[in-house]
């Protein structure tokens, strides 16, 4: 017994030191984003003079106003579309059993392990020629294409374990195909559409390459890329980019902190299963 | 079950009833079409910004171009560089040493640590480790980067730590050497991907029948028998899993290195990703970046493919 609790303890002080290490990038951020703008503050240590008005001078140079703006409409952009559309062809592609649909299939996940990278010089010439370079319209469009693989996966592996003899009792009312999919199949899909709506939204909101070399203005990019130019434009500036950083990320922990059940789930089956 | 149903009219029903085979089979190809309407929208999407940039990457990959003037054919000139130029293979390279970090810290750290979870805390103490451990997941690369760059400089907090234990000898510009520069941002990447490995292992285990340990206790068998025995085998799939996520994140790294070391100092820190950004966009040279940018989605798969036969095989047995 006493070995046991023992255990516990070193147990649970490992957790903690583990906590605390998982925690410190964003404690030695706010340390030194009370220091005054420009100086160079030491590890984590609290200055004497906390400057909170660090976070309001970050927010003005930053524009980041704008820069909210931006990568909201960016991820309303593509959140919606790629999860209407991802989930179409997993109806498709699980449940209705398409003839063929294997080798769609088969393409699609083929583009789950596909890094950014290996297509992002093409991207950015056909998004020239396009004439979106610069534009939100740059990050929305390829996004909803590199999501397809991820989409589709998951919602094939939904509708794959449907019940079917709910869409024969449907067939045999005389549901069409639509009415099958949008009465009866989505509202039961509802669980794996929201999983897949905060995965994605999530990947818009961090996605950094494209907004990198698709966008030169970060008032047009996503919230990551943001914060790279922002990095690049004051990264001597400890105490202001600190600052900056923390009012970029906080958006997202509250999201995080509010729905964290969610999301832990979501990010848990999406790693599963991709 | 039929009331969830109910919106829909039966207006085909008595053509159904009296439906002579032709009118099904009609039907049936009919459906199939319809069926392909719904793949049509995400193929395109897909066609348009996956499938086509990827068949570009490849004829780009043949080609001397420095983006704006013609391009020239070079034949598979591009590819010899990208295995006989020392400092290209030495990008390669730092892409596999990034997997021990990425990939290889998690995983180990990550089974310890959902161990002593699973076998020594409970309930709300559980519930916030795995918020917290899920923190960096949520959070943009960048900002790990931009964190971590600070806390491994000179002024920074590892520093700080270090001459706080008497260990003040060791302080240095940990992203500025070129021996520490990779294992630090090799550290970055396992502060990210720790808590999303620690989290899916504890899911795993926590689905691993009680009784299974019960017997192995009965049986006399210690922690260490115990996890080998039981838990490692049952967490195959999960093991795999963690492997497939993390190796993928460090062959492609490029949001941590960008932000933390941009590649230096010197090409100490270059990789695939990087060296594909900066050859296309600043030295013009398009189509060696694509040979890089090819030869890099291939050996994604090449080093994926056997951990998910290996995950596949377990399932199986």
């Amino acid at each position: 017994m006493i070995i046991a609790r023992r255990n516990s303890v070193t147990g649970t002080v490992l957790l903690v030191v583990l906590m605390g290490v998982t925690l410190l990038p964003f404690i030695s951020m706010f340390t030194s984003a009370l220091f005054p703008s420009g100086t160079y503050p030491l590890g984590i240590s609290w200055p004497a003079h906390p400057q909170w008005g660090n976070f309001v001078q970050a927010f003005n140079v930053a524009d980041m106003g704008a820069i909210f703006a931006s990568s909201v409409s960016i991820v309303i952009g593509v959140v919606p579309v790629s999860v209407l559309i991802a989930t179409l062809a997993g109806f498709a592609l699980g449940h209705l059993r398409v003839r063929g649909g294997q080798i769609a299939f088969v393409l699609f996940v083929l583009g789950l392990t596909l890094p950014f990278e290996g297509v992002i010089v093409p991207l950015y010439y056909e998004i020239r020629d396009m004439n979106l370079l610069g534009s939100r319209w740059a990050i929305i469009l390829p996004l909803i294409g590199l999501f397809m693989p991820f989409g589709v996966y998951w919602m094939r592996a939904h509708f794959v374990s449907a019940p079917r003899e709910l869409s024969e009792a449907a067939r045999v009312d005389g549901a069409t195909t639509w009415q099958l999919f949008w009465r009866v199949h989505v509202p039961l899909a509802r669980p794996a559409l929201a999983s897949l709506a905060i995965l994605l939204s999530v990947w818009t909101w961090n996605q950094f390459l494209l907004s990198l070399v698709l966008v030169d203005n970060p008032t047009n990019g996503t919230m990551a890329g943001a914060l790279g130019a922002f990095q690049g434009e004051w990264g001597t500036n400890i105490p202001l980019l600190s600052a900056g950083s923390l009012l970029i990320l906080t958006p997202t922990i509250i999201l995080f902190i509010v729905f964290q059940r969610h999301f832990v789930t979501a990010l848990l089956q999406g790693s599963l299963k991709g | 079950m039929t009331s969830a149903i109910s919106p829909v009219h039966s207006i085909g029903e008595s053509h159904l009833t009296a439906a002579p085979r032709a009118l099904t089979k009609r039907r049936a190809r009919g459906a199939q079409l319809r069926g392909w309407l719904f793949v049509i929208p995400a193929l395109v999407a897909y066609a348009a910004f996956v499938i086509w940039p990827i068949l570009q990457t490849f004829r780009y990959s043949f080609y001397n171009w420095d983006g704006v003037n013609p391009a020239q054919w070079a034949g598979v000139k591009n590819y010899k560089t990208v295995f006989s130029n020392e400092q290209l293979i030495g990008v390669i390279g730092h892409a596999f040493e990034l997997i021990l970090f990425f990939s290889g810290v998690p995983v180990v750290l990550g089974l310890a640590v959902a161990t002593i979870m699973r076998r020594f805390v409970t309930g709300r103490m559980s519930t916030v480790a795995r918020t917290v451990l899920f923190l960096p997941q949520v959070v943009p690369l960048v900002a790990a980067g931009i964190a971590w760059s600070w806390m491994l400089s000179t002024t920074g907090v590892v520093d700080q730590v270090l001459s706080n234990i008497g260990l003040g000898s060791l302080a240095q510009s940990w992203l500025g050497g070129f021996n520490t520069a990779l294992p630090a941002v090799g550290v970055i990447g396992a502060w990210v991907l720790l808590g999303l490995c620690t989290v899916l292992l504890y899911a795993g285990m926590t689905k691993i029948d009680p009784a299974l340990y019960e017997s192995a206790q009965l049986d006399g068998a210690g922690p260490l028998r115990e996890f080998l025995a039981i838990t490692l085998p049952a967490l195959r799939q999960e093991v795999a899993v963690c492997v497939t996520v993390t190796v993928i994140a460090a062959l492609s790294a490029f949001d941590i290195v960008y932000i933390a070391t941009q590649g230096g100092p010197g090409d100490a820190t270059m990789v695939p990703g990087l060296e594909i950004y900066q050859l296309a966009f600043y030295n013009r040279q398009v189509g060696l970046a694509s040979a890089l940018a090819l030869v890099l989605m291939v050996l994604v798969i090449v080093c994926i493919l056997p951990v998910q036969w290996f995950a596949r095989r377990g399932v199986e047995q």
